[in-house]
């Protein structure tokens, strides 16, 4: 286990101590302690390795991430594993705006809450939010699966593409063309994939969900 | 009976008759003008300037003997990799989908052998331009269409846009039959149906989150590329501070006359302001802050020759970029294809309707059959010819006033043909020492 103490050695150092991680590596584990909010903490890191922070991360932690797990053992702050390629990132705590913003691949967990814009512009990341999601969540959302323990906000899926949400809880109010679809068994299986791969299948069942996408009318 | 003469027929000046086919228009069909380019008005531009040239109280160099040098520095602020570019004149960002991969090969081409940089646009990076850029100016807009960390890092220079001078406070749009496979595959959507880029960005909102994203970026990639934000001509002097306040390396600075593939007719006539206005108050702006010539400018809309050139950077610009021009060179909107265009319901040089993909010339459009007809290397040679031809232009102007850099021409060296322009660009009237308003603000 690779410990960096960010509040001694700094941001640079860490990232360009990730960035060097190329490919295959043996320095699979790595563990951030003292983040206390900074910005960009492990921002484009392309190796698959598993990466603890121990505390909560300030904007765009696990930005543009490919092939890394990041955990993050507090909670988020805005742009969380935006554009991520791909990987895992997995927030214990909450998540701010615009988490997971533009994601391309893999699979954003938020155990607690995401605030406004969660999965905007979204292009292919999984999200899995337990908790509830703020307003104009998946905005423009072109592809991708948001699944949604808990509630979704005003406005949800506003001029949405291709993506496909899944809501358990209420929705306070869909956006622009965005309408409620059928839930076919594909979606069932899809949906149970994405709870298991989520952390939830203990916490919630597929049929409890309602599903959500493009009438393509705009 | 006395036959007394008849008023004769008076078009009015508010109802003009293009204005009256524009009403009809839209009357028979409900919907708004979309259209490529930038604004057609006629606007106070460069051609409202005049270079004074030496006399007694300064000589003029010799015009083939003596060295007036063109390159500049791009980035000297942060990036660990700063641009060195042997020519001012750099390659706007136009994208691949609103053009063909042929024309933004052609652009890689032209630039390339002018020493000089090309940048990428709306849809991604493509390979026919990565290829043949030495110097490749990576595009970070809203959309964020097919962005990506291994193109960030393989680019030489990312260009954070905030706005464009056809549209300040708009978004991108492509209309669905400019979508191929190829592009839909790039851009993550479904293919032929319309697409509308975002117009804020989605993980941003204001200076201090800028600064924020900046740093992210920077981190991304090292610190060693230099990051440029674009901004609209609308509120230049605030938007260039903000811009250099955020940790800006460059700003370029998109006056109402640049181009786009496509927008509403209203948005591009109506929204923005002349580039001639924009460049003294982003001046202003970097030298309030002590920042003039450590943040480069970059200024961009309506450039067509080297006087424009050189009359942008006598204003303060280090740079400037060109997209209509760079296109025209390439052979857009060439008479070779008028009958095309009759067809079309147009003519040369007033074609303007790239978003439908059927331009005769193939190169806004994705048609294969189309793209066929635009040859890239005969395409980069003819743009390589103009950014020449534009340099020596300018040079020419330079050593005219003395100058043995680009940069070293400066606003005395200028004059003003009309009040407006005067007003704009802060040089005085012609034959006087008058700039309007100078007591009262700039």
């Amino acid at each position: 286990m690779q410990t960096f103490d960010l509040g001694k050695e700094g941001l640079r150092a860490l990232n360009s101590s990730l960035h060097a991680l190329k490919g295959q590596t043996n320095m699979t584990a790595w563990e951030v302690i003292n983040p206390k909010g900074a910005h960009a903490i492990a921002a484009g890191v392309d190796a698959p390795v598993d990466i603890t922070v121990r505390g909560s991360t300030g904007y765009y932690c696990a930005g543009m991430n490919k092939l890394a797990t990041i955990r993050i053992k507090g909670s988020a702050g805005p742009g969380v594993a935006e554009n991520m390629m791909s990987g895992t990132v997995i927030i214990d705590g909450d998540a701010s705006q615009y988490a997971g913003a533009t994601g391309r691949g893999g699979l954003l967990v938020i155990k607690g809450n995401a605030s406004s814009r969660c999965g905007i512009s979204m292009k292919g990341i999984d999200i899995v939010v337990h908790g509830s999601i703020g307003h104009m969540s998946c905005f423009m959302a072109q592809s991708g699966n948001m699944v949604v323990l808990g509630d979704a906000g005003e406005a949800l899926g506003d001029s949405l593409y291709e993506a496909r949400l899944f809501v358990r809880g209420s929705v306070k109010s869909l956006g622009a063309d965005c309408v409620e679809k059928e839930m076919r068994p594909e979606h069932i299986a899809l949906l149970s994939d994405l709870l298991k791969r989520g952390e939830a299948d203990g916490k919630a069942r597929p049929e409890e969900f309602k599903r959500y996408g493009s009438a393509r009318k705009l | 009976m006395t036959e007394f003469p008849k008023t004769p027929p008076r078009f009015s000046a508010t109802f003009t008759p293009a204005v009256n086919a524009e009403i009809r228009r839209a009357a028979a069909s409900g919907i708004y003008d979309i259209r490529g380019g930038g604004a057609k008005r006629q606007l106070p531009h460069f051609d409202d300037l005049l270079f004074l040239g030496a006399s007694i109280s300064r000589y003029p160099l010799e015009g083939y003997r003596e060295k007036c040098a063109t390159d500049v520095w791009l980035g000297t602020r942060f990036a660990k990799k700063p641009i060195h570019l042997e020519i001012p004149i750099t390659i706007a960002g136009m994208s691949f989908g609103a053009l063909s991969g042929p024309a933004k090969e052609a652009l890689g081409r032209g630039a390339t052998a002018a020493g000089t940089s090309t940048t990428t646009g709306d849809g991604g990076m493509t390979e026919e331009e990565r290829g043949h850029s030495k110097t490749l100016v990576y595009q970070y807009l809203p959309s964020r269409y097919g962005m990506n960390p291994d193109d960030l890092r393989r680019a030489d220079a990312i260009e954070v846009v905030v706005g464009q001078g056809a549209k300040p406070g708009g978004g991108g749009m492509l209309l669905g039959q400019k979508i191929s496979d190829r592009v839909a595959n790039m851009r993550n959507l479904p293919k032929g149906i319309d697409q509308r880029s975002a117009c804020r960005h989605p993980d941003w909102t204001g200076p201090d989150d800028l600064e924020i994203k900046i740093m992210e970026i920077r981190e991304i990639t090292d610190w060693e590329k230099p990051i440029y934000v674009k901004i609209g001509g609308a509120r230049p002097y605030y938007d260039t501070a903000l811009a250099v306040k955020a940790g800006a390396d460059v700003v370029v600075l998109d006056g109402m006359q640049g181009g786009t593939a496509a927008t509403q007719d209203v948005f591009i006539e109506h929204v923005g302001m002349p580039i001639l206005a924009c460049i003294p108050q982003a001046v202003k702006a970097l030298q309030d802050l002590g920042m003039h010539r450590k943040v480069q400018l970059i200024v961009s809309g309506g450039i067509r020759s080297g006087a424009d050139v050189a009359k942008a950077m006598a204003l303060g610009a280090d740079a400037v970029s060109i997209g209509t021009a760079a296109m025209i060179a390439l052979g857009d909107n060439d008479p070779i294809w008028e009958e095309e265009y009759q067809k079309l319901g147009t003519t040369a040089n007033a074609y303007d309707d790239w978003h439908e993909g059927r331009d005769p010339a193939g190169i806004t459009t994705q048609d294969p059959e189309l793209s066929k007809r635009f040859d890239p290397v005969l395409g980069g040679r003819r743009l390589k010819n103009y950014l020449k031809v534009m340099t020596l232009e300018a040079q020419t102007i330079a050593r005219a006033c003395g100058k043995n850099h680009l940069h070293n021409l400066e606003p005395e060296d200028l004059c003003s043909l009309t009040i407006e322009a005067s007003a704009m660009a802060g040089v005085p009237l012609a034959g006087t020492n008058w700039i309007p308003g100078r007591n009262g603000g700039f």
